[in-house]
């Protein structure tokens, strides 16, 4: 007999997949939305740091590129940290949709 | 074979940690389980046995430590008391949940307020929902055997459950009896070498513990701890078997005593069957068909075997070391529960006694015999629920 589905689970709730955080996209939380501005970027890597979700994504050269909006939530910490340059923010906060 | 001791009850539950040596038992002091831990950890600091022992700030804290060390793959040990298994409660049913098998005696003490050290059931049956195995115990014997025997049960592959084993406070936990002690190498033996299942610390492979998980899957979750508890009587019965070829002791998941012939009988457990098996035999004397039923296993509660136990008595009365107020006692609760499923129903009363450490004594046991023998032959019973012993 095929077992029910309760019986399928693995025991005490664990979960045995590494990692599997990645198939949780959390981007439709979304609804204030990170604009990059890249000529005011300074690669200061403060946003990289800061993000809560892992969702400033970051070349193989170190630098920073655009978000990865499958995760980003849109709380804003990257912009409110963000330098810029010259007193010209590299990441405002827009709302989504518009 | 091993050898025979004069020991208290925390003493013999002590012994038996000793002899499992766990990984890791994280505790804190609580009157009257603190004199078991003590000496628990006298025997690391003695060098005797190489447990890590973590002298935690709380209850709280020393049970999530249990948590934390079970999780990573350690054979766990602890013990406690009252508050401080109140204090533990949230963590209770985490160590359940995650269904890590931390082994506790659990030394019954009252719970405030008002303020009192001494032993009832209150604690225990405060914990009567969190997922734990409870065994009660009536003496020291039975404390060391039962502590012994959780650990199979707990560790066992298709159970992965915590357990506590019960002895009463003070009266068990505090006073010196005979007590047999089993070869070190036979309790090794005996429990085994311990089965981690998703070790925190087997590194290749990492994995989290302690998820969210809401309306999608909690439900069914609950229903696999429901199922596992299920195979809890099965597993304790093999456990006992093969402890009784060891020992000579036998355990079930009640004891009847003078019960196949009775025709009114007391249910209770603990310490305080003691004395009732001994005015049972004072009544058996007299002509009066009179036994006694001790729970040992409470959690899971074995309503089905307990009422084939019952079914041809006359009139029964449990008696409760713990109230639950504004209800019905919990042992007397579970064995209505038990009662519900006979043909023919006997007629049944409920006596608290024994709060706060208060003396059972011989003559609370002949005041109840006494009442039975009255249901028995009228068949009425005037009040379900009542103190005994009671200063009135």
């Amino acid at each position: 007999m095929s077992k029910k589905y309760w019986e399928t689970l693995p025991q005490g709730s664990v979960v045995l997949e590494a990692g599997n955080s990645a198939k949780f996209k959390t981007g439709s939380w979304r609804s204030m939305r990170p604009k990059w501005i890249e000529e005011n970027c300074i690669q200061c890597m403060f946003c990289w740091m800061y993000c809560p979700d892992m969702s400033v994504k970051v070349n193989a050269e170190g630098k920073r590129e655009d978000f990865n909006f499958d995760y980003c939530k849109g709380c804003g910490i990257c912009a409110l940290e963000c330098p810029g340059k010259k007193g010209n923010k590299a990441i405002v906060m827009e709302e989504e949709g518009k | 074979m091993g050898k025979i001791v004069a020991v208290t009850g925390n003493e013999a539950c002590a012994e038996a940690l000793k002899q499992i040596n766990p990984d890791v038992c994280a505790a804190y002091p609580i009157t009257p389980a603190t004199d078991l831990m003590q000496r628990f950890a006298g025997f690391v600091s003695d060098g005797k046995i190489d447990t890590e022992m973590v002298l935690v700030e709380s209850e709280h804290s020393a049970m999530s430590a249990c948590i934390g060390a079970a999780a990573a793959g350690g054979r766990v040990a602890t013990a406690t008391s009252s508050q401080g298994l109140a204090l533990m409660w949230e963590m209770l049913y985490i160590a359940a949940g995650t269904r890590l098998p931390i082994i506790m005696p659990l030394v019954n003490r009252a719970l405030s307020a008002p303020l009192n050290i001494h032993g009832d059931h209150s604690d225990g049956m405060g914990a009567r929902d969190t997922g734990w195995i409870q065994i009660y115990s009536e003496n020291a014997q039975e404390a060391y055997d039962n502590t012994i025997q959780a650990f199979r049960i707990a560790e066992h592959l298709d159970i992965r459950l915590p357990a506590m084993v019960c002895l009463d406070g003070f009266i068990v936990s505090h006073s010196i009896e005979r007590v047999e002690y089993i070869d070190d190498a036979d309790v090794k033996n005996f429990v085994g070498k311990f089965k981690a299942v998703n070790p925190l610390l087997d590194l290749d492979n990492p994995k989290s513990y302690g998820p969210l998980i809401l309306t999608d899957m909690y439900h069914e979750y609950k229903r696999a701890q429901h199922e596992v508890m299920t195979k809890v009587p099965g597993i304790a019965l093999e456990v006992a078997a093969e402890f009784e070829k060891m020992t000579g002791r036998k355990y079930g998941l009640f004891e009847t005593y003078r019960l196949e012939d009775a025709e009114i009988a007391i249910v209770v457990m603990s310490s305080a069957a003691g004395t009732t098996k001994d005015i049972i035999d004072q009544y058996r004397d007299k002509g009066v068909k009179a036994g006694l039923l001790k729970p040992r296993m409470f959690r899971p509660f074995p309503y089905v075997e307990i009422a084939d136990a019952l079914k041809h008595l006359k009139a029964i009365a449990v008696l409760d070391r713990a109230d639950s107020f504004g209800g019905y006692g919990p042992l007397f609760s579970e064995i209505t529960g038990s009662v519900m499923s006979m043909d023919t129903k006997p007629p049944m009363i409920n006596k608290i006694f024994g709060l706060g450490g208060r003396d059972y004594l011989p003559n609370q046991a002949e005041q109840v015999l006494d009442e039975l023998v009255k249901i028995a032959e009228t068949g009425k019973v005037e009040t379900i629920k009542e103190y005994l012993g009671v200063r009135e």
